[in-house]
Order: structure tokens, then C-alpha cells, then sequence
């Protein structure tokens, strides 16, 4: 169940061993996580829950929740943080932990205090962006990172990045982009980096609480803290939300492109936001199926470039859906989607189910705050940048941490580092939310060769502008959010394909009538796997938003190196069709069949705490009686007194309040209170065991 | 008049002290109004507790209170069906130099006086109560089974369902900004949102208690100091008893924790020195100080994971003892305050107390419970292992 061949990410595996789960023995690589190594070993149900027995497994994949706890060596971990190791006993949680026997006092060392000027919390595109300024300027830096590698959800993204070519890399992959920030923050002397360190508090004498290397508590005092700690998935409540195969579209990711497992056989995808829908063109070029997707709103929130591109690959886009149960005994078998009205709510008689081993949830991103707030509150000169300051495409985060280290800089004293105008505007531009969308136009020429632009809707990117050598894709320089036209004037096209090539939405097709203006060629982009798709066979002509046109021959399959692994498709098409082809079915239309009949999950087991098994029923209750308190849920249910700390019931628990028509504003929310994280008394003692 | 409505009694305070005076108030009868400046009850430092309940203090009136508590707390579940997660563990003071066991020794003879179920055990007795103690160095300690602990939590929410059941009503969001008297009276309570006349005002404010009381033109002497607690990740079973060592070290002059009935930890300690004031905001001390503590005592805490760490605050008096009575200058102002961080303890038993005031119905046993709390009397030394 691992990725053994990708169309964009290498696959190399490290030295092979052995570990134990259950007493099973298992093969992990060295630098897996146990979660990976369990899921690449068919494992999904990680033990059950104390409470009431419930399967539990993965969720965030992303040291948010705390779903994925297991026993590995005798001590509790969460399976998506922790590396697997050479002979690990690895046990399911089932029932409360027994904590070990240890029988003398452990040597006990005092705790480090460390003093930086900045400390950047979160080395994702924004905190190495800013670091990348700081470290220009000379400026004492310390960058933690929780994860093993920096990069942020850089390192998920096997697509092309939308955006300013100029400014933030568009038209290159995320893989890369993070490589070449890594780089260049690698080179400055005055910023450190400490890997698999996770913040755990602000306190309140502005000193933050960092376990290092995952053991080491350290006390960090910054002259000021930049918080680039990237966003949290939301959850959503249906029945069966919380099966095993139940799980963010974030952690899906993680799970494939960075730890190269198959993490499912065939998904069902709810949340038609961008990262929904990139989610699911990542499962298919992993060889994963992708039984469709439901979209809540009449339209999908994403970019259209992005939704037509899954459409064209043969999944489904159920808009005005929603996800009403996950199906299955322990672990997700079928899942049951409804037509909603203009309230949202479920029309009866319109469910259908469909077969599928995993349910991924893309409905929305929240900030991961916590520190930013504390901050504030204790008076600790802050800032946030990235996800953290404002939920946005990567690229933004990318300006957003330039921004913050300029800002960093000024608060420092050191320079009259104000962030040019230019920068703002740009930062504004690339978090902006898709604008209009044009009727579509087709040029009907018939003759010569020129490009079809499929892109149609306002989005914030001009790769292709940039590409064209000739320019004769324009895009508005003052507003890249324009959509591109293709404008010949004196000079014409020449079929160089470098569009077709750079465009992040897969969105041009080059049609070329010169070699023969019956049977013109149809040059269309391919980013998944070579051996999927053979010259001479026939294949499935779509249009740009996914419709059947009819079987044409594939009759070239380009791999040329400076194209950076995207493949680049002849199809000999009619000339009728030629200049609607915008891409080809991959997907065969059984995997996307509703079942013959829909499955109505009777359990009752919507939950909202996760962590704590609250049910959606006991909380709806308590708004009902009046409770009009975070604080006041939490002291009844104990919905939010898990290890999470409310960060995934917290905005669960929100949206019932406005379910009853109640504005947040009349409600209390949460005294939040640390750890971020649950760390052993051992490292708070200084005697963490040297590993 | 814009007198919203009069009741009998107006509690100020939904907290440890207020909840179960509202209940034993308006479970015989009488109409009750309890104010709270929080969105819901317990949310001041009822919240904050780490829910141990003991008898074995040296004053007679805080063990008379306290052993009527743990009858209230321990029947709870048969009476009125609401778990408060009370368990029967105990508490267990370790001893680990001759100071503390002289300590211990000299206060048991106080506590067997009055007739409290607590026993000095050596080294090889404790070990068998708590298997995981560290042996090293370990004398003994006292040991009295008939202590325990509960959920403060739950504890104030199943005496908030009985009081509303028995016709209690709560304003919470709502914040007392004045009284207004008749000659020597309290007539009305004055709210943000409006008056209301009682004919008994009670201040169970917690660490607000001298503010409330300076509305009436008093210095009670109740000062809040800092404390921070901590809780664990739930872990299988293996410690009964609230395991206490009063031993000073770095930062602290004492430990306590205890395993709930969740399976979590909590622990806390008395800062050295004190903090004053009402910061409740997290500091980066604690833990460190506290890891440290609990582990020598118990090694086997140390892969114990923490999960939250907050700060609540003790309304403290001079000597250590809470302040109850009527009021000799206002008529109709009864105190209920400074409960030195044992609200959750004295709570029940003190709310009945509350209620037999308010209805004069006092025994002889209250009336010297009273003579003792009383606010008016001189403040002496400060109770030993308060």
C-alpha cells in the first residue's frame, strides 16, 4: 500500500526494517512516521476510544488532534508525529494507557533559556519568507518547525503554484518552491533552525515554551515573535464523522505526497474549496480513485481551474450536496451524500451512497492563532503572517511572511523597513477570493495554430502571460487577477506550447491545423503517471468543464525535460471538436456509480468533541437551555477539555450556536489556556532520557 | 420604583460557596437570586479547583463543615442522581524529613481529639497505600481514608439543577455595582442591569469579595493570591489518595495531586513566596518547578503527559480561616467569604449553614462553628497544614 512509481515526486525509500504492531510484525523506512508505516501496512483503526469504544485513527495527520494516539514502547504518541523506529512495539490505545513502571528518580537537568531578537514559530512558506528578510538583514533568528523538514504544506504540493511569476514563483511546483526558500534561508548565518520542535506556550512573561527535537523543553525569550503557524482543517458533523477512513483533505495529503503512502483505494471528497479539489487530483495522480465530490453551495469555492480539471478527469462535482453519513461498522465503507435546499438542509429522497474506503473533509481552514493571541494578550510585541494571520493561498503566505519580516525589522529599530506599497497590493491580490467569471468564447479560427484558454474566471496568477515568448498572452499587469486573452497582432503564434506547459490550472490546449486542417492535433498537458496513457490508444475527449465530446487517438506523449514532468499529449481530433478539447477522462465511469441503493446510517453519532466523544445532541441540548458559554459547554460535556483543547470541536460547537439562530456575539467563547501539545512531566523536569 | 423584583435571599456569587448556599436556600422554601459577572456558573474559581475534600484540618469549624460536605458530596449520586466523579481516596501526607513527621505527629493528636479517621503509617505502610511513592528517604505519613475528591466542575452544575429545580434563578452576565440601603439596612441589590430588593444579601464573591464589600463601605480583610494547576492526559488507575508533601522547594511550599476519576492528574502547589493579585495568566515557572516535584516523589509520573496548566486564584484572610457571619453594621448582609482556596471542601457543608442562618434555625454545634469564622474576631496565627 505505498506509492511505488508518481508522476511528480520521486519515490526513494530509505533503509527498510522491521517494527511491531499488536505483535504483528510490519516493515517500516527509515524517516516514516508510525501513521504512515501503519497505513502503508493496511492499518487504519489505531484503538478505540475509552469513552464508548469507538475506532479511532487518523484525522489531521498534523499534531492538531489527538486522534491518531497509539502505545509505541510503552509510552503514548501521536502515531502522525512520531518516526517510526527499528523494533518499535507499537500497541493500539484501547481503553486508558497504562503508564510505565520507573523506579528512581531520573537525573533532572535545568531548563534552557534562550534569548533570540526574532523567534518564528511555523517554518512554512510564510516563516521562511520572513526569516529570508530577517536573515538578509543580519537579524538573530530562530525558526521552529514541528515537522521533520521545512517547507510547510510546501512539501504536499505536486502542482504548479498559481500567483505572480515575479513575485512568488508561480508556474512552479510547491515541492520546489520550498526547496529553493529552504536554500536560501539555509544561507544566512543569523537564522537557526530547529526541525521536529513544536511551540507548546506563550506565556505570560513573554517567554515561549519549545520542546525541542520532540524531548528537550526549552524556554525561547524573542525581543519579538512572528507566529506563521499555518491553519488547522475544519471538521464537520455528520453521522459516522469520526470513522477511521474519516479525515481532512490536509491529511490526506500528508499522507500521500509526503509520506508516499496509498492512503486509500477510492475516496469520496466533501468540500469543493480549493483544497478539496486539489486533494483530489492528488489522490489520481497517486492512483487513488475518486468516486466524486459534494459541494454544499450551488458552486464550488475554489478556483474553477481547479474544479474543471478534477471534472475532466471523470469525478463527479455534486454541488448542492452534502455528506450525510459515513457508513461503516470500524471503518469507512460507503459513504451517503443529499441534495440540500437553500438552508442547507438535506431534501429526503435525494440521498445517494457511494462505494468508498475513505471520506475526505476540505470544508474550510482556520487559523492556527493560539500563540498570536496570547501574545497580544500578554503584551509580547507579535506579529502573524500566512494562514496564521489570514486563510490564503500558499502564495500569499509567501508575501505575507516578506511583509512580516519587513515589519519584524522596523519593530526591531533596525532600518525604516516599511513593506513597499507594492508588496501590500500584491499580498492582497494573491489572497483574493475568485472573481467574475466570462462566458466562454471559443476563437473558432480554424486554421494556423494558437492556444485555447480555458481559464475564464478572475483568479490572482499569469504564468502563462509570462511563458508566452512572443507575448501574445496578455493579462492585465496592473491586475493579474484578470483573465488571460490570447492576441495576435503582428506576431502570431508559433506553437512553442510553453502555455500548455506552465499553465497551474492544466487550463490551455494548443490547436494546431497546419500538418492537417481536417484532422487537426490537439496538444493538451498530462501530469499523471506515463504508463497510464499509450500513443495509439483511444481515450475520452472532454470539454473544459468535463463533458463527453467523443474518442479521439492519443498519436504523441511528449516527456521533454525542461517541462519539469509535465507530459505533453497529441490528439489527432475532427475538426469540430478541436477547439472544445480542453482534456481527457482518465477515470472510468463505474468508479463514480452511486449504489443502487442509499444507505441511511441509523446510529445517532454525530460528534462534535472528538476528542472526548461529545455528541452534537448534548451540546444542541445545552444551546437549547439557554447556554450561551463556551466555558459552560465545556464545564458539562467536557467537549473541548480533550488533548486538542477545543481547536477542532471549538468551531464545531460555533456553527450549532448559529444553527439556532444565535449570533456569536452573544456567545462566550473559550478562556484558552496551554499546552499547545501534551508533553511529559519529564521534559518540564529537564530529564528527558537521551534516545 | 424600578425594583425588577424582591426574593429573599441575593447571592452574589454562582461559584463554590454561592451554588450550594442557592441550593440549601431554596430547597427549604425561599426565593433566591444568585448574581454572577461570568456567562456561567462556576466560572470564577470554582473552575480552577483541583476538587479535593478533606475533614482532617485542626479547626474544629473547618472539620465540622467539611465532614458535612463529604456526607453531602459522598451521597450525591443515591440522593439526586448527578455523578460528581467523588472518590473516597483519601488523603495521604508523605513525610521525607523528621520536620514534617514532628509536624504531622503534633497535628494528629489535635485530629484524633476530634475524633478524625487518620493514622500515622511508616515508610512500609504508605508503600502499600501508594505502591509508586519514591522509597527513598521515606519516614511515613499520615494517611485519612475517609477524604477524597470530586469535580468541582460537576459538583457546582448538580447543585446549579437542584437550585434551579427548587426554584433558584440565576442572572449570570450580570455585575453588582452597588447596594442601596434603608438607615442600617440592605435593602436592594444594584446591578449593570437593574435593582433588586432582598431581604438577606449574601457576599459569596470568592477573591471579588472585598470589592462587593466596599460597595458597602467595608475592607474585608480577603485578598486573592495566585496559584497554578496543572492536568494530565487520562492514564489507567494507580493512585487513590491526594498525595501531599509540605515540604519547601525552589518556588513552592508545598505539592499536592491526585488522579481523577477521569484517569487524569491534576496537581498544584502554594507559591514561595506568595503572589498577590489577581493575575491569572499562565507563567513558564510553574511547570518546570512542578515537573520537578512530582517526579522525585513519584518517578513513575515522569512520562506522565501534560495537557493544560492554568492559574486561579485564593481569597485569602489573615489567619487562613474563611470569614462567615452577619454583619454588625448592616443589617441583613451576611459573609461568606475567604475561603483561602477550600470553597469546593467547605462549600456544601457551609451552604446549609447559610440556610439555617437565614432561617434561624442555628444548632449549638453552628452556633460555635460561627464564633469561629466569625469576621469580627482577632486574627491570630495561622492554622498548621491549613
Amino acid at each position: 500500500m505505498r506509492i511505488e512509481e508518481h508522476p511528480i515526486l520521486k519515490v526513494e525509500r530509505k533503509r527498510p526494517f522491521e517494527f511491531a504492531f499488536s505483535g504483528e510484525k510490519l516493515q517500516a523506512y527509515e524517516g516514516e512516521t508510525i501513521a504512515a508505516a501503519l497505513f502503508a501496512n493496511g492499518i487504519r483503526i489505531f484503538g478505540n476510544h475509552q469513552k464508548d469504544g469507538s475506532p479511532q485513527g487518523i484525522f489531521c495527520a498534523n499534531s492538531q488532534c489527538s486522534q491518531c494516539l497509539v502505545i509505541a514502547d510503552g509510552k503514548p504518541l501521536k502515531a502522525c508525529m512520531t518516526a517510526v523506529r527499528p523494533g518499535m512495539q507499537v500497541e493500539p490505545v484501547c481503553g486508558l494507557p497504562e503508564l510505565p513502571k520507573v523506579d528512581s528518580v531520573p537525573p533532572m537537568r535545568e531548563i534552557e533559556e534562550v534569548e533570540v531578537q526574532v523567534l518564528i514559530i511555523g517554518g512554512g512558506p510564510a516563516g521562511l519568507s520572513a526569516a529570508i528578510e530577517l536573515g538578509r538583514r543580519g537579524i538573530k533568528t530562530l525558526i521552529v518547525e514541528d515537522k521533520s523538514a521545512l517547507g510547510g504544506k510546501l512539501v504536499l504540493q505536486t502542482h504548479r503554484f498559481f500567483g505572480s511569476s515575479d513575485a512568488v514563483y508561480a508556474g512552479t511546483r510547491g515541492i520546489d518552491i520550498a526547496a529553493k526558500l529552504e536554500e536560501k534561508v539555509r544561507a544566512f548565518p543569523s537564522v537557526e533552525v530547529w526541525l521536529n520542535s513544536s511551540a507548546l506556550a506563550v506565556f505570560s512573561d513573554h517567554k515561549v515554551g519549545i520542546l525541542r527535537n520532540g524531548k528537550d523543553y526549552v524556554l525561547v525569550e524573542p525581543e519579538v515573535l512572528l507566529v506563521s503557524t499555518g491553519a488547522r482543517e475544519r471538521s464537520l458533523v455528520f453521522r459516522g464523522n469520526t470513522l477511521p477512513g474519516v479525515y481532512g483533505a490536509g491529511a490526506f495529503q500528508t499522507l500521500v505526497n509526503r509520506d508516499l503512502v496509498k492512503a486509500a483505494e477510492r475516496l469520496f471528497i466533501v468540500g469543493g474549496g480549493n483544497v478539496g479539489l486539489i486533494a483530489g487530483y492528488h489522490a489520481i495522480q497517486a492512483g487513488i480513485q475518486v468516486a466524486g465530490l459534494a459541494e454544499a453551495l450551488p458552486e464550488c469555492g475554489g478556483y474553477k481551474v481547479h474544479r474543471d480539471k478534477l471534472a475532466r478527469l471523470g469525478v463527479p462535482i455534486y454541488t448542492s450536496h452534502t455528506v450525510i453519513s459515513a457508513n461503516g461498522k470500524d471503518q469507512v465503507e460507503s459513504v451517503t451524500i443529499a441534495q440540500v435546499d437553500e438552508k442547507f438542509n438535506p431534501i429526503s429522497g435525494t440521498e445517494k451512497s457511494f462505494a468508498c474506503d475513505t471520506l475526505l473533509v476540505a470544508v474550510g481552514l482556520d487559523p492556527v492563532d493560539e500563540f498570536y493571541r496570547k501574545a497580544l494578550e500578554f503584551g509580547i510585541t507579535a506579529l502573524a503572517a500566512g494562514d496564521a494571520k489570514e486563510v490564503a493561498e500558499a502564495s500569499a503566505a509567501i508575501i505575507s511572511g516578506e511583509i512580516a519580516g519587513l515589519k519584524v525589522a522596523s519593530a526591531l529599530g533596525l532600518e525604516e523597513a516599511e513593506a513597499p506599497k507594492g508588496l501590500e497590493r500584491m499580498a492582497e491580490v494573491l489572497a483574493s477570493k475568485p472573481g467574475l467569471c466570462l462566458p466562454k468564447g471559443t476563437p473558432h479560427r480554424e486554421e494556423g495554430v494558437f492556444p485555447v484558454i480555458h481559464c475564464r474566471q478572475e483568479i490572482p496568477c499569469n504564468p502563462c502571460a509570462s511563458a508566452c515568448p512572443r507575448g501574445l498572452i496578455r493579462i492585465d499587469p496592473e491586475d493579474i487577477r484578470k483573465v488571460p486573452e490570447f492576441v495576435e497582432g503582428d506576431k502570431s503564434c508559433i506553437g512553442c506550447e510553453r502555455c500548455v506547459v506552465v499553465c497551474p490550472g492544466l487550463a490551455i490546449a494548443l490547436v494546431d491545423y497546419r500538418k492537417d486542417s481536417e484532422w487537426p492535433t490537439v496538444t493538451l498537458p498530462y501530469e499523471l503517471s506515463r504508463e497510464s496513457l499509450n500513443v495509439g490508444e483511444i481515450v475520452t475527449a472532454v470539454d473544459e468543464e468535463g463533458n463527453p465530446l467523443g474518442e479521439v487517438e492519443v498519436t504523441e506523449v511528449k516527456a521533454i525535460p525542461k517541462n519539469d514532468r509535465t507530459l505533453l499529449i497529441e490528439l489527432k481530433s475532427p475538426r469540430v471538436l478541436a477547439e472544445e478539447i480542453a482534456g481527457l477522462r482518465v477515470q472510468a465511469p463505474e468508479v463514480s456509480a452511486p449504489l443502487p441503493e442509499a444507505t441511511l446510517r441509523l446510529a445517532d453519532d454525530e460528534i462534535a468533541c472528538r476528542c472526548e466523544r461529545v455528541t452534537v445532541g448534548e451540546i444542541r441540548k445545552l444551546i437549547r437551555e439557554g447556554c450561551r458559554d463556551m466555558n459552560e459547554i465545556k464545564a458539562a460535556t467536557r467537549a473541548g477539555m480533550g488533548p486538542c483543547g477545543g481547536k477542532v470541536c471549538g468551531p464545531l460547537i460555533k456553527r450549532l450556536f448559529l444553527e439556532e439562530s444565535i449570533s456569536l456575539e452573544s456567545v462566550t467563547d473559550y478562556v484558552r489556556r496551554p499546552l499547545f501539545l501534551e508533553v511529559p512531566l519529564s521534559a518540564f523536569a529537564g530529564a528527558s532520557d537521551e534516545e | 420604583m424600578k425594583y425588577k423584583r424582591h426574593y429573599d435571599v441575593v447571592i452574589i456569587g454562582a461559584g463554590s460557596v454561592g451554588m450550594p448556599a442557592a441550593f440549601a436556600m431554596a430547597k427549604v422554601g425561599l426565593s433566591v437570586l444568585v448574581l454572577d459577572r461570568f456567562a456561567s456558573v462556576g466560572q470564577g474559581s470554582n473552575k480552577a479547583a483541583i476538587g479535593g475534600v478533606r475533614a482532617t484540618h485542626s479547626d474544629p469549624a473547618k472539620i465540622r463543615l467539611c465532614l458535612r460536605s463529604i456526607e453531602i458530596i459522598s451521597t450525591w449520586r443515591e440522593t439526586y442522581g448527578h455523578d460528581v466523579e467523588w472518590r473516597p481516596g483519601g488523603y495521604l501526607f508523605v513525610a521525607y524529613t523528621p520536620r514534617e513527621e514532628r509536624t504531622m505527629k503534633d497535628l494528629l493528636e489535635i485530629q484524633h481529639r476530634y475524633g478524625l479517621n487518620i493514622d500515622w503509617h511508616d515508610a512500609e505502610g504508605l508503600l502499600e497505600i501508594v505502591p509508586d511513592l519514591n522509597q527513598q528517604g521515606l519516614i511515613g505519613g499520615t494517611y485519612s481514608p475517609d477524604d477524597g475528591h470530586c469535580s468541582p466542575l460537576l459538583l457546582n452544575r448538580a447543585f446549579y439543577d437542584e437550585a434551579r429545580r427548587h426554584g433558584a434563578e440565576f442572572h449570570l452576565n450580570e455585575r453588582v455595582v452597588g447596594f442601596i440601603k434603608v438607615g442600617d439596612r440592605v435593602r436592594a441589590v444594584r446591578t449593570d442591569k437593574g435593582d433588586y430588593t432582598a431581604g438577606v444579601v449574601v457576599n459569596a464573591a470568592g477573591p471579588w469579595a472585598r470589592e462587593v464589600g466596599a460597595m458597602l463601605d467595608f475592607k474585608h480583610p480577603v485578598r486573592p493570591d495566585c496559584h497554578e494547576a496543572g492536568v494530565s492526559e487520562p492514564v489507567a488507575h494507580f493512585l487513590d489518595p491526594m498525595v501531599v508533601d509540605i515540604r519547601p522547594a525552589p518556588g513552592s511550599a508545598n505539592l499536592y495531586f491526585h488522579q481523577l476519576a477521569s484517569g487524569q492528574f491534576t496537581f498544584n502547589f502554594t507559591p514561595d513566596p506568595l503572589i498577590w493579585g489577581e493575575d491569572k495568566r499562565e507563567t513558564s515557572a510553574f511547570l518546570p518547578q512542578v515537573a520537578r516535584r512530582m517526579i522525585k516523589i513519584m518517578p513513575r509520573l515522569s512520562n506522565l503527559r501534560v495537557r493544560r496548566q492554568w492559574r486561579g486564584l485564593y481569597p485569602m484572610t489573615p489567619d487562613g480561616s474563611p470569614l462567615v457571619g452577619w454583619s454588625h453594621e448592616v443589617e441583613g448582609y451576611l459573609m461568606a467569604i475567604g475561603m483561602c482556596g477550600q470553597g469546593v471542601m467547605l462549600g456544601p457543608g457551609l451552604g446549609e449553614l447559610l440556610s439555617r442562618m437565614v432561617t434561624c434555625r442555628l444548632t449549638p454545634e453552628d452556633q460555635e462553628t460561627l464564633e469561629i469564622l466569625s469576621p469580627y474576631r482577632a486574627f491570630a496565627r495561622q492554622e498548621a497544614l491549613r
